[in-house]
């Protein structure tokens, strides 16, 4: 897994609440047998019309706006546990998502991808996007060790929180299968014992 | 204190706590597809790490598969190849597979209950968020990622941080015309999308003491929809009989001793909740949804409410209604009958009932289309076929389907769907499809009179 430090980069806004993966990677595309590629395909029905053109109305197809950091409305990953949507999102180039509420599926997909899910409060996250629509090119920072999140030139700061373990997991690069393969004698005699 | 039905299966699967961090959950029971596991088995491959227990994996195809003409090729060269990797990885790893046209076939949450795979007291995952299905028995059980489809593969066990408790009470008795559907589609109207989000789920109440088994199932299918993980219904004698005899289930010498532990599993009398919610049986109504999440949902005798954001606003655009908007008397052109929350024989049976003697609708195209190859099965038995093809329905082969439209089964772009499945979401049956989730019943009766109709007044 790609490991995670710090960023410092600009923020594209979508100021949508409920964002469900089937829109961030819709069913057709599911079809793929490996990881890569997705990227072309995130938010593929918000990015372009039925008939192939461009949605210019849509904020990723908005030149003013770029960056590696997407921050989202209330509720972001909701619905199908499709993985596809965290390999979209990093294959577009995304390196972080901030968003008040996370759901739990997407949340924990991310973290295993190396993509890295901030929450904020409801307030702050109304702040943020209102710095962003304001000056597109205003960097946000991110520091994971230290667990915050910053817009220096506007001295807007937060702390956010995260698993101790799911942390270090992505400071280093780890990720879960490593852990769990080290467990096997625990997971034997567990076998070996269990009460059920 | 006392401990909740999930307190006691939780703590039976603990293998171990990491300091400051998650748990390691051990994992009785892993179901596939071929949609979510190819990476996962690539992953494994890659890292030269064997499939740790084949025999507690079982596999089914059905996400991505044609509902018509299974013992033909498969036209679409993707899913033709997603369809081949599931079976050639299967075989490479000794894992059991139930590929297209095998007789145990079907949706992975229809075919795994009704072969006894699921028992209460279980850990069950699988790479897909309607495994909360399986909640239905008494058992753990939730949808994961494919990272994590790996992880189970490699060590049988996940590492997890022990989720908040959340009851959901209903007690009272439902009116005539109000199915499980129903009742789930109220709750998550009333708590909402992401009430749930953090929480295991249980069910409790009277409506659910007297819920057969396929209805508990639709209600734990759609926990998810309102951001649980899981949901749960405390097994009982319902739960028992139905297992009892199935292909998978425990044999007549071990069934009582098994018995006997399951109900110690019930939450006990002082376990306390994170969060309580109670609802009164006859307040539901038959229920439909009119936005683009499932919590947007109003009873048959309401109208659209009249709220003023950003996102209910771009939703109702997307569905084309209006505030303040009944959808009594909407003309509909597509019904769906089917997916992981309404495609057991009860559900069609239901359908049936209310079709029985009457014709479909001539602008309606409406696909019935069973959850399993044994569902199939026993609507041929039982004549319900009959009854369907009498009408005009279609009757199709088991799959996922139009539930996301993965395969051809798509709604056209601007059409409205009555669909008994579980999301509502942009695009979910096909680009620009608007859908409405409703019952079975509702959907019958959609596709009988090319309209929406308030049932609970043609019943009373």
């Amino acid at each position: 897994m790609k490991k995670f430090t710090t960023l410092s980069s600009t923020a594209i806004p979508l100021s949508i609440e409920n964002v469900d993966t089937d829109q961030i990677i819709p069913a057709r595309f599911l079809k793929a047998t490996d990881r890569k590629g997705f990227g072309e395909n995130a938010f593929r029905d918000w990015r372009y019309h039925k008939d192939g053109s461009v949605n210019s109305d849509f904020v990723l197809n908005n030149n003013i706006y770029s960056g590696s950091i997407l921050v989202a409305g209330d509720n972001f990953g909701c619905g199908s546990s499709r993985e596809h949507a965290a390999w979209a999102l990093s294959d577009y180039g995304f390196k972080v998502i901030i968003s008040s509420f996370f759901a739990d599926i997407f949340k924990g997909n991310a973290l295993n991808n190396g993509l890295l899910p901030i929450q904020v409060s409801e307030d702050f996250l109304k702040s943020l996007l209102q710095v962003i629509e304001e000056n597109p090119s205003m960097l946000l920072q991110v520091n994971l060790e230290e667990q915050k999140l910053e817009v220096e030139d506007v001295d807007l700061v937060t702390s956010f929180e995260i698993d101790a373990y799911k942390k270090t997991c992505l400071i280093n690069g780890y990720d879960d299968i490593d852990y769990l393969v080290n467990q096997k004698d625990k997971i034997e005699a567990f076998e070996a014992q269990k009460m059920y | 204190m006392g401990r909740t039905l999930f307190d006691k299966v939780w703590d039976a699967h603990l293998v171990d706590s990491i300091e400051n961090g998650p748990q390691i959950l051990y994992i009785d029971k892993h179901l596939i597809h071929e949609v979510t596991s190819p990476q996962a088995f690539a992953e494994l491959e890659a890292r030269n790490i064997p499939i740790y227990r084949p025999d507690q994996i079982v596999a089914t195809a059905d996400h991505n598969t044609p509902t018509k003409d299974q013992h033909l090729p498969i036209k679409d060269a993707l899913s033709k190849k997603q369809l081949e990797q599931l079976t050639s990885n299967c075989e490479r790893n000794n894992i059991t597979l139930y590929q297209l046209g095998h007789k145990y076939n079907g949706i992975v949450h229809v075919m795994a209950p009704e072969l006894g795979i699921t028992q209460p007291g279980m850990t069950i995952v699988c790479g897909d968020s309607h495994t909360s299905t399986h909640g239905a028995f008494g058992s753990i059980a939730f949808g994961i990622g494919t990272s994590q489809v790996a992880q189970v593969f490699a060590s049988q066990s996940l590492l997890l941080k022990k989720p908040k408790s959340l009851r959901v009470n209903v007690n009272g008795k439902l009116k005539k015309g109000v199915l499980p559907k129903d009742v789930i589609l109220y709750i998550i109207a009333k708590i909402g999308t992401n009430a749930g989000t953090g929480y295991f789920c249980e069910y409790a109440g009277e409506v659910f003491e007297q819920m057969s088994m396929e209805g508990r199932m639709t209600v734990c299918n759609m926990s998810i929809e309102m951001g649980a993980r899981g949901g749960m219904i405390a097994p009982d004698q319902t739960t028992f009989d139905y297992i009892q005899g199935r292909k998978f289930a425990p044999d007549s010498k071990d069934f009582e001793s098994k018995v006997a532990y399951w109900k110690t599993l019930p939450s006990d009398e002082d376990a306390i909740f994170d969060k309580e919610y109670y609802f009164d049986a006859e307040d539901i109504e038959p229920m439909l949804t009119y936005g683009t999440n499932p919590g947007m949902g109003i009873k048959i005798s309401e109208s659209i409410p009249e709220l003023s954001d950003a996102s209910f606003e771009k939703s109702l655009k997307y569905m084309d209604f209006q505030k303040g908007q009944s959808l009594i008397g909407k003309p509909i052109n597509f019904v769906f009958i089917g997916s992981c929350t309404n495609s057991r024989i009860e559900d069609f049976r239901v359908a049936a009932g209310f079709i029985k003697g009457k014709q479909k609708a001539s602008n309606v195209t409406a696909w019935l289309v069973p959850g399993s190859k044994q569902v199939e099965a026993q609507i041929i038995e039982e004549g319900l076929k009959e009854i369907f093809d009498d009408a005009g329905f279609e009757l199709r082969q088991p799959g996922c389907s139009a539930c996301l439209a993965m395969n051809d089964d798509k709604i056209p772009q601007g059409e409205y769907c009555v669909s008994t499945s579980n999301r509502n979401f942009e695009g979910r049956q096909g680009q620009g499809s608007r859908t409405i989730l409703a019952s079975p019943l509702m959907a019958a009766a959609t596709a009988v009179e090319g309209k929406i109709i308030d049932i609970s007044k043609q019943l009373n």
